[in-house]
Order: structure tokens, then C-alpha cells, then sequence
């Protein structure tokens, strides 16, 4: 091992002593504070690990500066006509990347160690997986915020002011819960973090692109535009450029909604029961 | 429970599988309480494998074992509410700092806010990693990572504490660090199962000892027998003259045991079954005139141990110190 932070000073055998003498076993917390305990473990790598989030979201906002300048002018004739359309696409793109994260944190868990300290203690078993949750929706809420501050900064202003993207950045975030559970499986299924996070992108980011969140599907070819207007990603960036736009496409907000339960009603056992036999 | 003095450990006929590979092939175990009780064996012999069992993280395929009275799969969470578990990788969250991680451990075992706290840094004072509290572990030594790892478990002091290779990879300091806690934990009532592939550890640490080998315990004792099953150390003496090692191995084949010469011309080891024979020899050469240049005891190493018991080798290589002291 290289480099210590400091001298390794002696552990002090009579401290030692002490210490070891000094505790009687206190009454077993209850699931809700286990859960919330863990909930301010997430929170405290999201402060500790700020590169993380910065990655993920770093991406979108390149995007959205690409289309924008680049491309926007072509698509949808102006920039700013090209902003009102995709940003709230980028939105949905910048917060589900970040659900990739609920896997590679997991993986991370698992392969140091961390998960087989957890399993040993007497503790409501769901809680750590739950307790993540806390800070993977803090990670949501920050990635979200951040693309819709740099729209409104480039001159996008949502129809539906700051309800609507309040309540388009809900809707993504209770997707996200859902999602996260796939990862979540990812995560406790293959080898290493690196192999979650490469899985994960590659994966989602071909169905970003082969959504509508960049460009209106209705100018693509037969085939293509079908895949599209089924793909779930587009589905979702609908129902929140309707929020944003505030006039609310039902339909598309209640699809997302049942596709995020449907996603946790299988996932969320999946994961648990992976989670006490790995 | 039984009507005698409940064991700690009582394992009976654990097997584990995995695929065509069996990691644990029928380990018997009892272990009194009050005592550490070593599990000796080479990688991949299955050490692991049965810690994991009996700290119920894994089900055992077959067989049943008893962790302070109770079964680790019917009444798992009463055997968790007792014992804590030190793995083979030291298991402390690398993106939260010391303190942390301590406190983290605090609530999830109950402790109030305050209480984490102060306990946490109760413990980082103790283990000699006050000074590193508030830094993240990915920039702990190995050493401090460690005893970080041994503070996590003991946040609230477990009545049996399973600890898996503890010392593999720390350099000697931290490495007696580690058997100074681990000895401060059995002097205040906790049993200790320790896992490791140094006899030298074992013998340091252990009341008792099981060497395992291919997933079944193949010898089982205290230290002492087993260095005597296995025929002790050698007493290891280099004279200041060579000429008279003809003389010099006469005399050790007499008063201590048999003698084998080395390749250094001025260098022979006598089989030895204790110290005090070795100080007669020792003495012996003196008396008779004979310049020694230096001596040593060695003590046996895993690897003659397991030729002993198995006769094949070990597929680990011996702890350092006695790396080249081996007599081919
Ligand atoms: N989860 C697993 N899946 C497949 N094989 C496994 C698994 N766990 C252990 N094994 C295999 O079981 C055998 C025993 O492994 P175990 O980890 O218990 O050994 P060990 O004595 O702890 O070794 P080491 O000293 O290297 O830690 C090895 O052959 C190992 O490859
Ligand atoms: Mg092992």
C-alpha cells in the first residue's frame, strides 16, 4: 500500500482495552431509521464523490450545447425554436444516466466487501437498498436542476413557468426509481463497476438517440419512426415537454407512470433476492 | 442448546458447492467460547467458504452449524444480533472518511446520534487513526484500512468476531497491531475464529487450531501438538569455522536430534523439539570450544506442516521469516 495520509501511530493497547470493554449492545433500531441511515450514507458519497454526478451530467449539457448551436438552427430552423423543443428531452437523457449510478455504486459495495458487512448485521434486510434511494434521488434532483438552469440560461423558458419543470422533473425522478432496479440487478450481476457503467450506456444511450428527445420523429423514415414512437425514453420526453409546455398529454404522463411500477415490480425482488445470495 | 458448557462454534458436516467446485467438503468445528480458535489452511482451501457460512451470509448445501447456541440458518438473525464479521477484504466504505464509517456502523447497530459519535471517535483514538478521522479511506494505508475494518466491528463488542486473514498483506508493525487488538478482544471474553495461512499467526494467536486443506479439516490441536506432529523447528547454527562442522554435527546429532548440513559449508540445522534442547546444543558448542557464528530456532512453516500432514505441499508461499531457512 503507498502512500499513507499520515504516520500509522500506534494503537494503544490499555485504549484498546477500554474501548472494547466499555459498550453494552444498545435495543435494535427500527426499519424506518435503518433505512434513513443509509439514506445518509448515499447522501454523503453525493458530497464526497461530486466527480461522479459532474460526469453525468456534464454530458447532457454538452449536448445540449451541440444540437443547439450546431444542429438546432437545421432542425427546427432557429436556436431557440430548437431549445423550447429538446430541452425537455435532455432533461429525461441527464437524470436516467444518472440511474446508472444506483448500479455501480452497488457493484462497488459488493466487490469491496461493504455488502458482506451489511448481510452480517442484525438489521431490517431491505434497508440498504432502500436507504440508497435517498441519495440516488438527491443525485436525481441535482442532474435535472442543472440542465434546466443552463436552458433557462441559453433563453429557454417552460410555457408552464416553474411548475411545470417542477413537475416534469418529478415525473423523471419516479421513473428513475423504477429504472434504477434494472441497474440495481446489473450491478449485483456483473464482475466489476466499470463492466455496470459500460452495460448501462451502452444500453441507454443508442435508445436516446432513437427517441425523440433530439429530433422530431415525424421526419424520419417508416420503420425508424415506429421504433420510436414506441421507445419508452420518448414516451417519457413527451410527457414531460407536455408538463413543461402545460398542456398535459395524459396518456403519456399515466404510461410512464405504470412503466416505472412494472419496472419495480419486477426489479426491486430481483435485486433483493440477488442481494442476499451473492 | 446442549445441557454442557455450550460451544461457541459447533459445526457438523458443512458442504458447500459451487458448480463442479466444492469450497467446503464436510468441516466438522468446536470451538469452546473464551478462546481464538484458528483455521489454518493454503488459498482456496475453503476458509472463506466457511467463514461465510457460519457468519450467515451463505447457506450451507449440507450439514448444520451452531454459532453461540444458535442455527445459522433457522435463527440467523440471533446469530448476527451476536457476532461480528472482519472479511478478507477490509470492508469499510472508501468513498466515506474514518469517523464516517464508524458512526455509520453506530446507528445501524442502534446507538443514539451522539453515541455514534462519541464512539467513533472512542475507537479511531484507540486504533491509532484519530489523526485520519475526517480523511476518506481511499487514502488509508493498508495498515490504517485494516484497523479501521477491526474498529467497524466492534463498534458494539461482539460476542464472537470472525476475522479472515487479518494480517495478509501488512507489514510486521501492523501486523502486531492487528494480534494486540485481536488479544485485547479475547482478554474481555470474546471468541475469536480466525482464518489464516500463517502457522506463525496460528501459533501467536490460537488456542486451538484446525489445518484444512481441500475444503476437510485434516488436523486438528493445539499449536504445541501440531508443531510436534509435524517434528518442530530446527535449531540452525552457522560456525565460525567450517572445518569443524564434522565435529560440530556429532555433537547437535547427540544433544539435540537429528542433523542435516546446509550448502553453506559452515551452516547445519539439528531437528529440534524445543527450545530448551536447543539451548543444551547450543551450549554444548561452547563448552567444547566450537566458534559459533550465529544461531536461530526456527519454527516450522505452513509448508511442513502441510508435508506432514498431507504430503503435498502447500500452494502458498511461507511467511518471510522463514523464507530461506528452509533445510532442502
Ligand atoms: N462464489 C464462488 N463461486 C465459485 N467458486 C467459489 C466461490 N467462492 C469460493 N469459490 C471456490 O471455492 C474454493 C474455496 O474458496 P475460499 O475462498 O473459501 O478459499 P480460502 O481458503 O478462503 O482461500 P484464500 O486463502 O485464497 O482466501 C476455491 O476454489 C474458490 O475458487
Ligand atoms: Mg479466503
Amino acid at each position: 500500500m503507498s502512500a499513507a495520509t499520515t504516520a500509522p501511530d500506534a494503537a494503544d493497547t490499555a485504549a484498546v482495552r477500554r474501548a472494547i470493554a466499555s459498550t453494552a449492545r444498545p435495543p435494535r433500531p427500527g426499519p424506518l431509521s435503518t433505512a434513513l441511515t443509509f439514506g445518509w450514507r448515499g447522501m454523503l458519497k453525493v458530497k464526497h464523490v461530486p466527480e461522479q454526478l459532474m460526469d453525468v451530467t456534464l454530458t447532457p449539457v454538452m449536448f445540449l450545447l451541440m444540437f443547439t448551436y450546431l444542429f438546432g438552427g437545421a432542425i427546427a430552423g432557429s436556436t431557440s425554436a430548437y431549445l423550447d423543443y429538446t430541452l425537455p428531452g435532455l432533461l429525461v437523457m441527464s437524470v436516467l444516466f444518472t440511474t446508472v449510478y444506483a448500479g455501480v455504486s452497488l457493484n462497488t459495495d459488493l466487490t469491496k466487501g461493504v455488502v458482506d458487512r451489511f448481510r452480517s448485521l442484525p438489521i431490517w434486510r431491505p434497508a440498504p437498498l432502500l436507504g440508497s434511494l435517498l441519495g440516488d434521488s438527491v443525485r436525481y434532483v441535482i442532474a435535472g436542476t442543472v440542465i434546466i438552469v443552463v436552458g433557462v440560461l441559453l433563453g429557454y423558458r417552460p410555457d408552464a413557468g416553474v411548475a411545470g419543470a417542477v413537475a416534469a422533473l418529478a415525473l423523471v425522478v419516479v421513473f428513475s426509481f423504477g429504472l434504477s432496479w434494472v441497474f440495481s440487478v446489473l450491478g449485483l450481476l456483473l464482475r466489476s463497476p466499470n463492466a455496470v457503467m459500460n452495460a448501462g450506456f451502452t444500453g441507454i444511450f443508442p435508445l436516446t438517440f432513437l427517441s425523440n428527445v433530439f429530433v422530431d420523429p415525424a421526419t424520419l423514415p417508416g420503420p425508424l419512426q415506429a421504433f420510436v414512437d414506441v421507445n419508452l425514453i420518448s414516451i417519457l420526453a413527451t410527457a414531460c415537454r407536455s408538463l413543461m409546455d402545460g398542456t398535459p398529454d395524459v396518456g403519456a404522463i399515466v404510461v410512464s407512470l405504470l412503466v416505472a411500477a412494472g419496472l419495480a415490480a419486477v426489479f426491486l425482488p430481483l435485486t433483493t433476492r440477488l442481494y442476499r445470495s451473492r | 442448546m446442549t445441557l454442557h458448557a455450550p460451544l461457541a462454534i459447533e459445526a457438523t458436516g458443512l458442504v458447500k458447492t459451487y458448480g463442479d467446485t466444492t469450497a467446503v467438503a464436510g468441516i466438522d468445528l468446536a470451538v469452546p467460547p473464551g478462546v481464538v480458535y484458528g483455521v489454518l489452511g493454503p488459498n482456496g482451501a475453503g476458509k472463506t467458504t466457511t467463514i461465510r457460512m457460519l457468519a450467515t451470509l451463505i447457506r450451507p448445501d449440507a450439514g448444520s452449524a451452531r454459532v453461540l447456541g444458535h442455527d445459522v440458518v433457522t435463527e440467523a438473525d440471533a446469530v448476527r444480533a451476536q457476532v461480528s464479521l472482519t472479511g478478507q477484504l477490509a470492508s469499510v466504505d472508501e468513498e466515506l472518511t474514518g469517523r464516517e464509517n464508524l458512526v455509520l456502523l453506530g446507528r445501524l447497530l442502534g446507538l443514539s446520534r451522539a453515541g455514534a459519535r462519541a464512539r467513533a471517535d472512542e475507537l479511531l483514538e484507540a486504533f491509532g487513526i484519530a489523526a485520519a478521522a475526517g480523511k476518506l479511506v481511499k487514502h488509508y494505508s493498508g495498515g490504517m484500512r485494516r484497523r479501521l475494518d477491526i474498529a467497524a466491528s466492534i463498534v458494539v463488542t461482539p460476542r464472537l468476531m470472525f476475522l479472515d486473514e487479518p494480517t495478509t498483506g501488512l507489514d510486521p508493525r501492523s501486523r502486531n497491531h492487528v494480534w494486540e487488538i485481536a488479544r485485547a478482544l479475547v482478554a474481555e471474553g470474546t471468541t475469536i475464529l480466525l482464518c489464516t495461512q500463517y502457522l506463525e499467526e496460528a501459533d501467536q494467536l490460537a488456542d486451538g487450531i484446525a489445518v484444512i486443506d481441500r475444503g476437510t479439516v485434516i488436523a486438528e490441536g493445539t499449536p504445541a501438538q501440531l508443531k510436534a506432529s509435524v517434528g518442530s523447528g530446527g535449531l540452525r547454527v552457522r560456525l565460525l569455522d567450517a572445518e569443524r562442522r564434522p565435529e560440530a554435527a556429532a555433537l547437535l546429532e547427540r544433544a539435540v536430534g537429528p542433523v542435516t548440513l546446509e550448502a553453506d559449508p559452515a551452516g547445519l540445522t539439528a531437528q529440534c523439539p524445543d527450545s530448551a534442547r536447543a539451548a543444551t546444543g547450543v551450549g554444548e558448542l561452547a563448552r567444547t570450544g566450537i566458534g559459533i557464528a550465529e544461531f536461530a530456532l526456527d519454527q516450522p512453516s505452513l509448508d511442513e506442516v502441510f508435508l506432514a500432514l498431507t504430503g503435498h505441499a502447500a500452494e502458498v508461499p511461507p511467511p518471510a521469516a522463514t523464507l530461506e531457512e528452509q533445510p532442502s
